[in-house]
C-alpha cells in the first residue's frame, strides 16, 4: 500500500476535492495553573490562553495534503464560537486554507455534542458540494471525541476514525492508515465521508509569511442561527441534553510496588491478572 | 512549543530602534507596493507588524522543529552517494517547514516573490535560526547570495534565479579552492566561454564549499587566461539543473555537522557570467563576504544565545554543597558574562544591520532615480559606518562566542565534557566561526584601517554625546575615558611607522575599539530597554576596562625593538 499521496506508482487520478475542516477554538490547557478552574468546577476561559484544538491542526495538516496532492481543490474550515474565534478562520488561511465561516450566535452558546454536531452539520448543508469532511479526532477541553462522530451521522455520511494518514482519494474512494489499540490498519471508503483525525498524525505545518501578512486583518464571514435556517430548540442549551452534575479534580497515586519472579507459574499468574 | 522569538524579549527591542522608521521608509519607497501586493505593508505601522508576526513564525519553526531536530542532525550528518551530497533527515524536515512558511529571499523584492525585509529582521532570523542549530543555519541563510544576483545580474538572471530562491531553492558561493583560501586572488578554476555554444564552461576543484550540492551556485573563476591576480577572476552562476558538477567528498568536521562541506569537480560545467568580467574577486565577492560576514556575526550570536540558555538551566538545577551552583559567585559570574558579551554582540550586529539596511536601500534608490546630494551623502556616511563595523562584528562576535561556549562547558563541569548535553555540540559548533567568511585575523586586516586613521575613534566621540539614563552616566564617563587610553596607544603604535609592529598590535587595537563602540551601543541599549539590558551594561563595560587595562599596558611596554621574537616560530 503506498505510504504518501500522489505515490501510488500509477499515475494519480486528480480530482477537485470540496474538502471542509472542522476546528475549535481551545483553552491552551499546557498553561494549567491555579486560578485556571473556578470555584464551581467550571473553566476559568479568561486565565488561559486560547489555541487551536491540536487535533483540528492536524486534520488541516492532512487537508492541506490533500489539497497539494489534488490541485483545485479548495479547503474551507468552519468553527463555532465568539467572535475571537474567527482568529482559528485567521490562522487556517495563514496556512493555506481558502476560506471558512465563523458560526456564532448566543443562540449556540451552552452547547454539548449533540447541539454541536447539529449546528456544524445543518452549517455543512449550507454549505453546497462537499467530499470530505477533517476534524480531529476530539478536543483538548471536552475530551468526548463525539463531534465527528454525530456530525457524520447527521449528514447520513460514512465516517472513519482515528485516521493517522490519508493515503490516496482515487476515483471517489478514499484510502487512510487508521491507528488502532494494537496497531494501524489501512481502510477505504467512498466519498462523501467525515474523517476523524488522531492525535499521531502529522503536525501542522508552519504559518505561511505572505499569507499571514495578506489575511491577517481578513473579514471572516460570520453565520447566525438563522443565517443557518436552524431550528433553535436543537441549538446550544436548549438542545443539549448534557447536565454537568459535578467536577471533581482526581489525583491518580501510583499503588505500592509489587515485585514479581520469573517462573512460569508467577508469570501465569501475573497474566491471568491482569487479564 | 518554544518560540525562540518570544521567549526573548531582547530581540523585539531592536526592531524599536529610532533608525527604523528610515529603514521601512527607504525599503518601501514609501510604501508605493501597498496595492499591488497584499501583502505589503500600508504604512510603518503595518511594515513593523508584519516584521514582528514573521519573526514570530520563525521563532515557531526554530523551537518547535529545528532546534529539538539539532542534535539528531549532528549525530546523523549528511552523506554523499552518487557525486551528490544528501542532507540529515532532520534538515530536510527544517528547510520543508521554512518553505512552506514561504521563509526564503525574506530580503528579495516581492516582484521576485521575496518578503522585502530589511537586513535587520533577516538577522533577527538568522540569530534565533543558529540558536536552534548554527549548522542549518548555513544552509538557510546562504539565501543571501541571491543579494549578488539582485546587486549585479542582469534582469533576465534575477527573474529566473531569484525567484526561485524565493520559491525555496538553495545556494551556496563557490569561493575556495585547494591552494585558495584567505588569498583567494590565487582562485585557479578555469573558465572558457565557447564560441560555437554560446556560453562559458567551468573546469577544476573547489574545496570547503558549504552546502555545495545547492540548486544554484555562485562561482568564483578565472575567466582571463594567462592572468594570477584577481583582476582575471569573474563571478559565475551554475545552475544544477544544467549538470557538470560533482560531489567528489564532504568533510568530515568538527562541528555544524549538519551543513555539507564540499569538494566539488566541475567537468565542463555550463555556467552564466553574473556582471561584468574581472569583477568577479574585487568587487562581487568582496560585496558577497561582507553580507556573509554579517551573517556569521548572528550565528555568532544565536549560539551564545543557546550557550547562555544551557549554562543558565544548568546552573540553576545543579546542586552542589547543599544548593544550586548559580549560587556560587565563580560560576554566576560565568553565567553573567555569558549574557553581557552576548547581549554586547548584538548591539553591534543589529547596529550594523541598521547601516546596511540604509546604504544598501539607498544604493538601490540610485538605480532607479538619482540621489539629492543629501541622499548621497546619507549614503556614504552609513556605508562607511558598515563597512568598518562588520569585521568588528564578525571577528570579534565570533570570538568572544568561543569565549562563551568555553564557558557554558565550563559552568556544566564534568557533564559538559559528555555528548549527553548540548553545551558540548556547541562548542565544537562555534569554533568555525572565527575561522570561516575570513580568519578573525583577516577581520583585523580589514579593521586596522579604521583604528589608524582615527574613523573609530570618531566614531566612540559621536557616540559619546549620545543621551543616557541618569543611573548610566558613571558608565559612559568611564567608556568616556578609555577613548582617551585607546587614542594614545593607536598613536604609539601609528609613530612608529612600521609596518610590522602594526600588525602585530593590530588585534589588540581592533578589539579595544570593538569594546568600546559595544559599550556604547549597549549603554543605548539599557536606556531605550533598561529592564533589558543595564545588567549587562554594568558587567560588559567592567570587563571592557580591564580588556583596555591589558591591552593598553602590552602596547604600551612592547617596543618593535622585540619584534625578532616574533617573526619566526
Amino acid at each position: 500500500m503506498p505510504e504518501s499521496l500522489g505515490d501510488s506508482g500509477g499515475s494519480p487520478i486528480t480530482m477537485n476535492l470540496n474538502i471542509i475542516v472542522l476546528a475549535k477554538q481551545v483553552p491552551d490547557t499546557r498553561c494549567v495553573s491555579q486560578g485556571t478552574m473556578n470555584a464551581d468546577g467550571t473553566i476559568n476561559r479568561a486565565a488561559l490562553p486560547v489555541i487551536i484544538n491540536p487535533d483540528d491542526m492536524k486534520a488541516l495538516e492532512q487537508a492541506l495534503r490533500l489539497k497539494e496532492a489534488h490541485p483545485g481543490s479548495t479547503i474551507r474550515v468552519l468553527t463555532m464560537g465568539p467572535s475571537r474565534a474567527a482568529d482559528v478562520v485567521r490562522e487556517s488561511l495563514f496556512r493555506g486554507a481558502d476560506g471558512g465561516y465563523l458560526l456564532s450566535d448566543a443562540a449556540f452558546a451552552g452547547a454539548d455534542t449533540l447541539a454541536t454536531s447539529y449546528v456544524l452539520a445543518t452549517a455543512i448543508g449550507k454549505m453546497g458540494k462537499c467530499d470530505i469532511v477533517l476534524c480531529g479526532r476530539q478536543a483538548i477541553d471536552g475530551e468526548t471525541a463525539q463531534v465527528g462522530s454525530q456530525v457524520a451521522e447527521r449528514l447520513g455520511m460514512p465516517q472513519i476514525t482515528y485516521v493517522e494518514k490519508i493515503l490516496s482519494v482515487n476515483d471517489g474512494q478514499i484510502t487512510v492508515k487508521r491507528r488502532i489499540d494494537d496497531g494501524v490498519e489501512v481502510v477505504e471508503a467512498p466519498l462523501p465521508l467525515v474523517v476523524t483525525v488522531d492525535g499521531s498524525a502529522a503536525p501542522c505545518r508552519p504559518r505561511n509569511a505572505k499569507w499571514l501578512m495578506s489575511y491577517k486583518h481578513a473579514d471572516i464571514e460570520m453565520w447566525s442561527a438563522t443565517d443557518i435556517d436552524a431550528d433553535l430548540a436543537q441549538c446550544g442549551l436548549a438542545g443539549s441534553p448534557t447536565r454537568v452534575k459535578a467536577v471533581e479534580s482526581v489525583v491518580l497515586k501510583a499503588k505500592e510496588a509489587r515485585v514479581m519472579g520469573s517462573s512460569d507459574e508467577e508469570i501465569e499468574e501475573l497474566m491471568k491478572s491482569l487479564l | 512549543m518554544a518560540n525562540f522569538y518570544t521567549d526573548s524579549p531582547e530581540l523585539k527591542h531592536y526592531l524599536s530602534h529610532p533608525l527604523m522608521k528610515r529603514i521601512v521608509e527607504l525599503r518601501e519607497r514609501d510604501f508605493e507596493e501597498k496595492d499591488q501586493y497584499a501583502y505589503a505593508p500600508q504604512d510603518l505601522e503595518d511594515a513593523m507588524d508584519n516584521y514582528d508576526k514573521v519573526l514570530e513564525i520563525i521563532g515557531e519553526i526554530c523551537g518547535d522543529i529545528i532546534a529539538p531536530n539539532a542534535e539528531g542532525v549532528d549525530h546523523e550528518g549528511p552523506t554523499c552517494a552518487d557525486g551528490h551530497a544528501y542532507y540529515a533527515s532532520g534538515t530536510e524536515q527544517n528547510l520543508d517547514a521554512l518553505r512552506k512558511a514561504g521563509l526564503m529571499g525574506m530580503s528579495m523584492p516581492r516582484r521576485f516573490g521575496g518578503l522585502n525585509f530589511p537586513s535587520v529582521t533577516f538577522m533577527i532570523a538568522a540569530d534565533m535560526v543558529s540558536r536552534a542549530d548554527a549548522g542549518f543555519e548555513n544552509l538557510w541563510a546562504l539565501q543571501d547570495c541571491a543579494e549578488t544576483i539582485y546587486e549585479f545580474g542582469s534582469e533576465e538572471q534575477k527573474q529566473h534565479y531569484i525567484s526561485r530562491v524565493c520559491n525555496g531553492e538553495t545556494m551556496s558561493m563557490d569561493l575556495t579552492e585547494p591552494d585558495a583560501g584567505s588569498d583567494l586572488q590565487s582562485a585557479q578554476l578555469k573558465a572558457t566561454y565557447s564560441e560555437a555554444d554560446g556560453c562559458w564552461y567551468l573546469n577544476g576543484v573547489k574545496r570547503f564549499i558549504t552546502n555545495g550540492d545547492s540548486d544554484i551556485h555562485l562561482v568564483l573563476a578565472r575567466s582571463e587566461e594567462g592572468t594570477k591576480d584577481g583582476r582575471g577572476l569573474s563571478m559565475f552562476i551554475y545552475d544544477k539543473r544544467s549538470g557538470g558538477v560533482t560531489v567528489r567528498r564532504i568533510e568530515g568536521k568538527m562541528g555544524i555537522k549538519g551543513s555539507p562541506t564540499c569538494e566539488l569537480v566541475y567537468n565542463n560545467a555550463k555556467a552564466e557570467l553574473c556582471g561584468e568580467r574581472r569583477l568577479g574577486l574585487i568587487k562581487y565577492v568582496m560585496a558577497l563576504m561582507n553580507g556573509a560576514r554579517l551573517g556569521i556575526a548572528a550565528q555568532a550570536v544565536g549560539i551564545s544565545q543557546a550557550a547562555y540558555e544551557e549554562a543558565l538551566a544548568y546552573a540553576r538545577s545543579r546542586r552542589q554543597f547543599g544548593k544550586p551552583i548559580i549560587e556560587m559567585a565563580p560560576v554566576a559570574e560565568m553565567v553573567v558574562n555569558i549574557k553581557a558579551k552576548l547581549d554586547a554582540v548584538r548591539a553591534i550586529l543589529y547596529q550594523t544591520s541598521r547601516y546596511v539596511d540604509i546604504y544598501k536601500a539607498l544604493e538601490d534608490i540610485s538605480k532607479e532615480r538619482k540621489l539629492t546630494l543629501e541622499e548621497r551623502k546619507e549614503q556614504k556616511y552609513y556605508a562607511k559606518l558598515a563597512d568598518s563595523f562588520t569585521p568588528l562584528s564578525k571577528g570579534l562576535g565570533s570570538e568572544l562566542c568561543n569565549q562563551n561556549v568555553y564557558d557554558c562547558v565550563q559552568v556544566h563541569g564534568g557533564s559538559g565534557y559528555m555528548k549527553d548535553y548540548a553545551c558540548e555540540r556547541l562548542y565544537r559548533d562555534a569554533r568555525v566561526t572565527s575561522i570561516y567568511e575570513g580568519t578573525t585575523q583577516m577581520q583585523v586586516v580589514a579593521a586596522i584601517r579604521y583604528a589608524t586613521s582615527g574613523f573609530y575613534a570618531s566614531v566612540m566621540r559621536e557616540f559619546a554625546e549620545w543621551k543616557v539614563l541618569p543611573e548610566l552616566v558613571t558608565l559612559k564617563e568611564r567608556l568616556g575615558a578609555m577613548i582617551a587610553r585607546y587614542e594614545e596607544v593607536v598613536n604609539v603604535v601609528v609613530e612608529q611607522k612600521d609596518q610590522e609592529f602594526t600588525d602585530l598590535m593590530a588585534r589588540r587595537l581592533v578589539e579595544m575599539a570593538g569594546y568600546i563602540i559595544m559599550g556604547y551601543l549597549l549603554l543605548q541599549d539599557a536606556t531605550s530597554s533598561p529592564e533589558l539590558f543595564t545588567s549587562s551594561a554594568h558587567v560588559f563595560i567592567h570587563w571592557v576596562e580591564a580588556e583596555v587595562d591589558k591591552h593598553t599596558g602590552y602596547i604600551g611596554r612592547i617596543r618593535p625593538d622585540v619584534m625578532n621574537y616574533y617573526r619566526k616560530a
